[in-house]
């Protein structure tokens, strides 16, 4: 196990490395000057323009500048907003704690919606319910999530109920459910699918028919040893989840006001702020191959006969 | 299971249609009478006011947008303060302001005026502010602002001054100092309210950070308000208890809330978490939906207009981009060739007044109908100019940013043009604001046909309007216009000691515009404003910001 | 899908670290959709029994598909979305393009079914047209997709070794870049050139998914190739002195293509609602292709639904019903084909 943890760390390095490239090339020669737009229907002064890039290493080769990047990078320094004028840790730093709530609602509610609505489903298999789960599942895949964000700020005005589920955040837990919740909902038709399917499969397993036939009561069969089997790829599905969603959520993030990382990215994109987008891009990436990490050890723990070695 | 597959997806597609044909339904939701969170102690009074992130440190020299400059707007006192609602200077600080060649000027203070750390204003610390905001050496944002005074010298054409004072200003005693101009300036006191103009107290001298980063944090100025905390989610002004000026601040706490977005402070605002919203979305503008949102459980408005200095232009490219446009008839055929009446009242609701000139109504010295026959929609006689230059070979582009939402009103023109002139119309729009000024700036060959500009005056002047977009070799001059009679009319007026002569100089030369049509206005931009049941009496400047000397709590 | 990250392409899987190809099996749909039997329609079989012809996985799963109800739905609903995207002239004789201000909003009528847009003009017309750029879209994604995936995953699970070492990182970085975030920052890397028209903008779109979805492609493929590659008709087929080329091409690549494709069907759906989104942020298509994306983010604004609903929900139905087909129209091959599920 020891051995497969510091190999999979090894081979981390070099995927960090080539992502920082790609994402570096691609934020520092992106078309669009970050002071074209700075100075509104005018142009920056020309001291000023000179002055910024200087200050922010803009006016040296693409090439230096990357390699002076990667130097900062080792020392945990990951440069200053041009648009802020704060450090980019700190940008991040101010963010990550509303992403991360967000993501804990989305996986609350992909749990328990979607596992609930995944059993139901995979018991009643070919019932109404199944049909429901299915389809509705299907349905909401397909209607893109700006649509969905505003469909449900508008019923929360219509029907008054923002005091108590407020239609835009300022960052507390209680203004993030709605938010939450439609974020959670795009995943709550994968983890429903999961589970059903899985539960499925397991229901005719040997092992299930066995104990019907040493007599064991259906719902025990199903509880004891059908059930634990189908959850353990929920449940990993619902963690590689949640290190997706703590990379933040643009467009749910932007519909409900959120200050959380997609909206740092989004910002970051249009002001050609690429310091802050190249940080943020590489914690992504980080935070998301740690938790591929993550789960494939969990994986392995949770099914005995998946062996790392 | 088959069957019943079929018959749920039916049934979802059918409830998500219902959904959306219930949204329909009834269109006048009364709006929420929670007013959970207005309870405010009878001890402190605080409103909260949308905010956006500030671009640059909290500095008049170095803020040019909104975000950072309302709340700089709130806390700053100047030599002058705009009138509220017609925007005429009125004197602030400054005691008298006089000259009686526009050439050499003497500024007299008021004795008494204090920053928010107590220390009084006095001449030097207008002019060291000044002196330190036109240096090269400091890269600020608006340095350019003090080319008027004598001894800016910019051998380069950088918008700065490469020594480190300007001669022109001399400080006579401690109320007293004296402006020299390097050419006659008739409206130097219209320009000295503008934010570049503040003073700065001696702590901000004393800051050894760079670029005053510091300081510029939680800066010290002189107005009602004192900005107290400044971070990513809001900026917190405090009202100033030693405040000298005659504009007070009504409550005692002003809170600048972040957003990102437009929609989430409107709605915010609807639901009574927000109490001033400067903007209201333009989709909530259609069938002036936002003014049944917005109202209080007794019938009144919660909601607002004002007429804002700001003028909305499509730009031809210049004749060197685009020689198709170099014919003046065609021109004027594109021109002619829509309804902006139909275009503001469909699109925006009549939330926009068609233009029929380049300047703003709410300035001194506007006169209606500069644009004349050229803005007025003929369809027919623009066919016939159209036909006559030849018409429009290839497809003719209307660039806009589309993070701004200005593509329905551009693709409602395109339309019109169209129908009206037969030509091949299409609407070009640019990721973000910073590409498409990037492609105007650097003048780009791509960008034929016309492309959107947006001017918000800096001070109240019909030259602010003129001079700085027009005037051949302008900063701001996008389309390279140049007319030797215009710039002969601008120097005159500039001249003109007598303000009603200079209008009049200034209004000739917009009427060169008039023939000329280097641009094309579109219209002229009031402002829509929203309030929580929380507030009344909330009223908007002519800069689009808030007047806080007015707004009271219920 | 229209959110960050697609959430099954981006669940890790542990099979494709580059380790262990086949020692964990993968939690997600792809561990369904590889082949469970060898097809017997590969060279040495078919080369033995010329008589009677074994039942073949297509044709028990064609057998298996013909009796559902809903395969004919779906199938029906994706060929109609075809033809509409082929010929829309055949459905409307209005002209998308075609708006006038004084019809604005005017809600569905006798004459204009849909209605008309906030432009005035026939949203019919423009539902109809806006489905030929997000079919393209779709079509070609996945189609782009599949073949960098495929190929790259056929050559990594064949050759092996430092070959597969180096293209699976390369998938690695491009997997961990969420797509959405990643398809962002490319379509302001790649601004459209102004004079572009809808195929080069289409072409755009279908470049930048693609590069962000190939990885999912070529994990499943690669997976496949090594599954396939040890079974006795393969070896045999070796044996028999078939080359490397011959060998990939005839007897590996078609019995590993089976849960490419069904992915792809199922995937080609998202793409659809993913240029939705990025049309919505404003950096899809531009607004001078008619599509469904642009429709319903132009019509999606709170005031907007609010005053003209249908304005939102036509286009926005004909892109759920579109999407609907297709991954029902996947999920019910992907059944059919795994004896397992049914």
């Amino acid at each position: 196990m020891g051995k497969y943890i510091v190999r999979r760390l090894l081979m981390m390095i070099p995927t960090f490395l080539g992502a920082t490239f790609i994402i570096f090339t691609l934020a520092f020669t992106m078309p669009g000057d970050p002071l074209a737009g700075r100075c509104g229907q005018k142009p920056c002064p020309q001291n000023y323009v000179d002055w910024f890039r200087s200050f922010y290493g803009l006016d040296k080769p693409f090439i230096v500048q990357y390699l002076v990047y990667l130097g900062h990078l080792f020392t945990g320094n990951l440069g200053i907003s041009n648009y802020t004028r704060n450090t980019v840790v700190h940008e991040l730093a101010i963010r990550y704690p509303t992403t991360l709530k967000l993501a804990l609602i989305a996986v609350l509610c992909e749990i328990i919606i979607g596992v609930t609505a995944g059993i139901v489903a995979g018991i009643r298999r070919g019932g109404f319910i199944d049909a429901l789960v299915t389809v509705s599942t299907l349905v909401v895949i397909a209607i893109p999530v700006f649509v969905l964000g505003g469909l449900s700020q508008f019923a929360i005005l219509k029907f008054n109920l923002n005091s108590i589920i407020p239609v835009t955040s300022n960052g507390s837990w209680r203004s993030l459910i709605l938010p939450g919740v439609v974020l959670g909902s795009l995943y709550v038709a994968y983890v429903a699918r999961l589970t059903r399917t899985n539960l499925v499969e397991n229901l005719r397993a040997d092992y299930v028919r066995t104990a019907y036939a040493k007599g064991m009561m259906p719902a025990r069969a199903i509880g004891l040893h059908a059930m634990r089997n189908s959850l353990i790829p929920s449940i990993t599905y619902v963690g590689a989840s949640l290190g997706a969603l703590m990379g933040g959520a643009i467009i749910t993030e932007r519909i409900f006001n959120i200050n959380g990382v997609g909206s740092l990215i989004y910002r970051s994109i249009n002001q050609r702020d690429g310091t802050t987008l190249v940080g943020a891009v590489l914690v992504i990436v980080v935070i998301y191959m740690v938790m591929t990490l993550v789960v494939d050890i969990l994986y392995g723990y949770l099914d005995p006969r998946i062996g790392h070695e | 299971m088959k069957t019943t597959k079929v018959a749920v997806a039916g049934a979802l597609c059918a409830a998500f249609a219902l959904t959306l044909s219930a949204c329909s339904g009834n269109n006048t939701t009364t709006p929420s009478t929670d007013t959970g969170s207005t309870t405010a102690t009878a001890a402190a009074t605080s409103i909260t006011v949308r905010g956006c992130t500030p671009q640059n440190p909290l500095l008049g020299t170095d803020t040019s947008e909104v975000c950072g400059g309302n709340p700089l707007d709130a806390s700053e006192a100047k030599l002058v303060h705009y009138n509220t609602d017609n925007a005429a200077p009125e004197m602030d600080i400054a005691q008298s302001i006089d000259s009686t060649d526009a050439t050499n000027w003497t500024v007299k203070l008021n004795q008494g005026y204090k920053f928010q750390d107590g220390t009084e204003v006095k001449a030097k610390n207008f002019v060291d502010a000044w002196n330190w905001g036109a240096a090269c050496d400091n890269a600020q944002i608006n340095s350019y602002f003090f080319a008027m005074i004598d001894g800016f010298n910019d051998p380069t054409g950088d918008g700065c001054n490469t020594a480190a004072t300007m001669s022109g200003l001399t400080v006579v005693d401690d109320y007293t100092f004296t402006i020299k101009t390097n050419a006659p300036t008739s409206n130097l006191v219209v320009r000295l309210g503008y934010t570049a103009f503040a003073p700065q107290p001696d702590a901000f001298f004393a800051d050894t950070s760079q670029g005053k980063t510091d300081f510029a944090k939680t800066p010290i100025a002189a107005g009602p308000y004192q900005i107290v905390t400044n971070d990513d989610t809001q900026i917190v002004l405090k009202k100033f208890a030693d405040y000298s000026g005659k504009y007070p601040g009504s409550v005692d706490q002003v809170t600048f809330k972040i957003y990102n977005d437009t929609s989430a402070a409107y709605n915010d605002v609807v639901a009574n978490n927000l109490d001033l919203t400067d903007v209201i979305p333009s989709d909530q503008l259609v069938g002036d939906i936002w003014k049944t949102d917005l109202v209080n459980s007794d019938g009144s408005p919660r909601w607002g207009t004002a007429n804002t200095g700001v003028i909305q232009v499509l730009s031809f490219s210049p004749a060197s981009i685009d020689p198709q446009l170099a014919d003046i008839r065609m021109r004027q055929a594109i021109s002619m060739g829509f309804d902006r009446s139909a275009v503001t009242s469909t699109i925006f609701n009549n939330a926009r007044t068609p233009a029929t000139g380049w300047v703003s109504p709410v300035v001194d010295g506007y006169k209606a109908g500069a644009c004349g026959d050229n803005c007025t929609f003929n369809p027919q006689q623009a066919k016939t100019l159209y036909d006559a230059a030849g018409g429009y070979k290839g497809t003719f582009y209307i660039w806009v940013n589309g993070d701004g939402g200005h593509d329905p009103w551009a693709t409602a023109v395109c339309n019109q043009l169209k129908t009206n002139l037969g030509m091949d119309c299409a609407v070009k729009d640019t990721p973000d604001f910073a590409t498409l000024r990037q492609l105007i700036t650097s003048r780009d060959k791509s960008l034929t046909g016309m492309f959107r500009g947006g001017w918000q005056m800096d001070y109240p002047s019909i030259e602010n309007f003129l001079t700085p977009i027009y005037a051949t070799g302008a900063s701001s001059n996008d389309t390279d216009y140049s007319n030797p009679q215009f710039d002969s009319l601008l120097k005159q007026a500039a001249a003109a000691t007598d303000a009603s002569q200079a209008n009049s100089l200034y209004q000739q030369a917009e009427a060169i515009l008039g023939q000329d049509l280097p641009t094309m206005p579109l219209w002229y931009q009031n402002s829509q404003f929203g309030f929580s049941t929380k507030v009344k009496s909330v009223k908007m400047t002519p800069f689009s910001t808030f007047d806080f000397s007015s707004v009271v709590l219920n | 899908m229209s959110e960050p990250i697609d959430p099954v392409s981006s669940v890790p899987d542990g099979a494709q670290d580059g380790l262990k190809p086949l020692a964990m099996p993968s939690i997600t749909r792809r561990s369904l959709l590889l082949p469970k039997a060898p097809p017997p329609d590969g060279g040495v079989t078919s080369a033995g029994s010329a008589g009677e012809k074994p039942r073949s996985l297509g044709r028990d799963a064609w057998d298996e598909m013909r009796h559902r109800p809903m395969f004919w739905v779906a199938g029906a609903l994706v060929l109609l979305f075809l033809l509409i995207a082929v010929f829309p002239q055949l459905f409307t004789a209005k002209d998308p393009t075609a708006c006038s201000l004084d019809m604005s909003r005017l809600p569905p009528r006798p004459g204009a079914i849909f209605g008309n847009d906030f432009q005035g003009c026939d949203i019919y017309a423009r539902t109809i047209y806006g489905a030929r750029a997000s079919i393209l879209v779709g079509i070609f994604t996945a189609l782009l997709a599949a073949l960098l995936g495929g190929s790259l995953g056929t050559l990594a699970g064949y050759l092996g070794g430092w070959v597969d070492a180096v293209l699976a990182r390369l998938a690695d970085i491009f997997f961990s870049i969420p797509m959405l975030l990643g398809a962002i920052v490319f379509m302001a890397f790649m601004p459209l050139p102004p004079s572009a028209g809808m195929p080069q903008a289409v072409a755009r779109i279908v470049i930048v998914l693609a590069l962000f979805n190939w990885p999912n492609i070529f994990r499943l493929m690669r997976a496949s190739v090594m599954q396939v590659k040890p079974q006795e008709y393969v070896l045999a087929a070796r044996a028999l002195g078939a080359g490397p080329g011959r060998l990939a091409m005839s007897h590996i690549v078609p019995n590993a293509m089976t849960p490419l494709i069904v992915v792809s069907t199922i995937d080609l759906g998202g793409y659809i609602t993913t240029e939705a989104a990025l049309s919505f942020l404003g950096i899809g298509l531009p607004s001078t292709v008619v599509s469904w994306g642009r429709d319903i983010s132009n019509a999606s604004g709170l005031g907007l639904i609010r005053n003209a609903p249908f304005m939102l929900l036509f286009p926005a139905a004909a892109l759920c019903l579109a999407v609907l087909a297709f991954i029902l129209l996947g999920d019910i091959v992907r059944d059919a084909l795994d004896p397992k599920a049914r």
